[in-house]
């Protein structure tokens, strides 16, 4: 049996998507900015596109920017506020230890140019708090840039709540909302967002599109120089087969969302309570406020990569934060951050479902994950360490 | 093209010489769990032969791999030849490495190493602590 369970890296494309997209690889090919009109009708493609997308997050059309995906997106609104805040004297902004690197690695740019940044402490309850981001709000700050949920772990933000804080505060909210959207109601007026940053294809659309939304009004600085594309602010011709799929994707996703989630967090809860049967791992991840679609595990006395390999031969696609699977030393920095210590984080499993999958899909993975665990453990020196006692179990 | 050679993939996926020797007359053990990766050997030797040698590795599949094949390599063979193993000989009967994962097989030629000085340890044989330099390629220890 194929179980596909990492769809927090990236969904099969929905055939409306595939469909939505077709046309405009060999019939309706123009150039949105050329006069003539095959290209009017691309640029018609184009503003629909633009219109569902709004309005799937209660923005109007005009507020959203179509980039190449959500780094982009994520880059733009936070060097945007930054340059924005700048001019006022502001050089403070306040982020998650958890974010997605698009985020990180983007601040610690803004670091080196002499902005000061608080990441919040994830530690507790694998989540921050509203009274966290209340409380490292300063005069100085140019922004609150947290994503909307986690991809590692699911933790779903309390969004709601800093967007009401940071309007009060009169402090740029920005969004990675990669993981949520498609899968959470969002409404950026009522939540407050000023920016949220989108992907395509974690939603069963495109690879290579995204958007960002940017609250009307809000002074945006490019990062892609050249033509007058995207009202000024991002050049480049429009990707409008990767548009219209993304668009299509999210319209279904959005008029799907209260069939398909309950549906995900069955599939979900059914393995959360089945892998908890295994001695000494632990949940990652905030219990409760969870994406419908993440199972996160640390396994302790195993290393991820292998399990990973042996999940793959019984046709289980999964991922992990270990440090073999990244290349890097270091296991992921969101366990970490939550307080996983290396020796455990090393050995995580994320499962993330969609509403591709099957409970009979849940069954296999149920009955997999158990005996490739136990198969590496056995030949584990940690594991015969921490069961004759020579070492001590931190799970 | 896949991440491993089909050699490393055979190795992972039925490793050869998993387990330990209670009456073991050399074990050796290297890397550490903040890593990611420790790799166990143990030696039972007769008469300067290594007559069975048996495995336990935490760690990814290239590590469980090149255990797995440097075991096979030393298993019958003389002490003189499993000294004179590299990890360099492990890569290349596994078919290669990704570079990020040359280190595993690294930590397979120090865990025999090490198993053989507590060997000579055990049986107050003299031997150059210089053939068993302190594990001086992986940059995990540092």
């Amino acid at each position: 049996m194929k179980v596909y369970a990492d769809n927090a890296a990236t969904t099969a494309m929905s055939q409306t998507a595939i469909q939505a997209m077709l046309p405009y690889f060999d019939k309706i090919y123009g150039n949105p900015s050329s006069l003539h009109s095959i290209g009017q009708e691309a640029k018609e493609a184009l503003e629909n596109a633009r219109a569902t997308v709004a309005q799937c997050l209660g923005c109007e059309p005009r507020e959203i920017l179509f980039t190449s995906g959500g780094s982009e997106a994520d880059n733009q609104a936070i060097i945007s506020a930054a340059r924005f805040g700048a001019r006022m004297g502001k050089k403070h902004i306040i982020t998650t230890a958890f974010e997605h690197h698009a985020v990180l690695h983007t601040l610690n740019r803004l670091e080196k140019e002499g902005f000061e940044v608080t990441y919040l402490d994830v530690s507790h309850g694998h989540n921050i708090t509203a009274q966290q981001v209340k409380d490292a709000i300063r005069p100085d700050t140019a922004l609150v840039t947290v994503m909307y949920a986690n991809n590692e772990i699911g933790s779903i933000l309390p969004i709601p709540e800093i967007g009401a804080i940071c309007k009060a505060a009169g402090v740029t909210f920005h969004t990675d909302a990669v993981q949520a959207v498609g899968h959470l109601h969002i409404n950026v007026r009522e939540q407050n967002i000023d920016m949220l940053s989108l992907s395509g294809h974690k939603f069963h659309g495109p690879k290579g599109v995204g958007a960002l939304y940017v609250r009307k009004g809000f002074p945006l600085v490019n990062i892609i120089e050249g033509g007058a594309q995207e009202r000024g602010k991002r050049a480049g011709t429009e990707n409008i087969p990767g548009i219209c799929g993304m668009a299509a994707a999210m319209k279904e996703a959005c008029d799907n969302i209260d069939k398909n989630m309950p549906k995900v967090a069955a599939m979900r809860d059914k393995l959360i309570a089945g892998l908890s049967q295994i001695p000494h791992c632990a949940l990652n991840g905030d219990p409760v406020n969870r994406l419908p679609g993440n199972v996160s595990f640390c396994f302790e006395g195993i290393e991820g990569e292998s399990l990973l390999l042996f999940l793959d031969a019984k046709g289980i696609s999964a991922s992990s934060g270990s440090a073999c699977t990244s290349g890097s030393l270091d296991p992921s920095h969101v366990l970490l951050a939550i307080g996983r210590v290396h020796d455990v984080a090393h050995g995580s499993l994320r499962l993330s479902l969609s509403e591709y999958n099957t409970m009979e899909e849940m069954d296999h993975i149920l009955t997999a994950v158990p005996e490739v665990v136990q198969y590496l453990r056995n030949m584990s020196p940690v594991w015969r360490d921490l069961q004759t006692g020579k070492r001590t179990y931190i799970l | 093209m896949a991440l491993y050679s089909e050699k490393v993939m055979d190795h992972l996926m039925h490793p050869r010489n998993v387990g330990i020797l209670e009456d073991a007359d050399g074990v050796g053990e290297v890397g550490n769990a903040k890593c990611g990766d420790i790799m166990k050997i143990y030696l039972k030797i007769e008469n300067d032969i290594i007559v069975d040698v048996k495995f336990e590795t935490f760690g990814c599949g290239s590590a469980i791999a090149s255990s797995s094949m440097a075991t096979e390599m030393i298993k019958g063979k003389s002490i003189h030849d499993a000294m004179a193993l590299t990890n360099k000989a492990v890569t290349e009967a596994l078919d290669g490495l990704p570079a990020h994962k040359i280190h595993c097989s690294v930590l397979a030629e120090e865990a025999i190493k090490n198993a053989l000085r507590d060997y000579y340890d055990r049986h107050n044989i003299p031997y150059d602590p210089a053939d068993f330099p302190d594990c001086e390629h992986c940059e995990h220890c540092h």
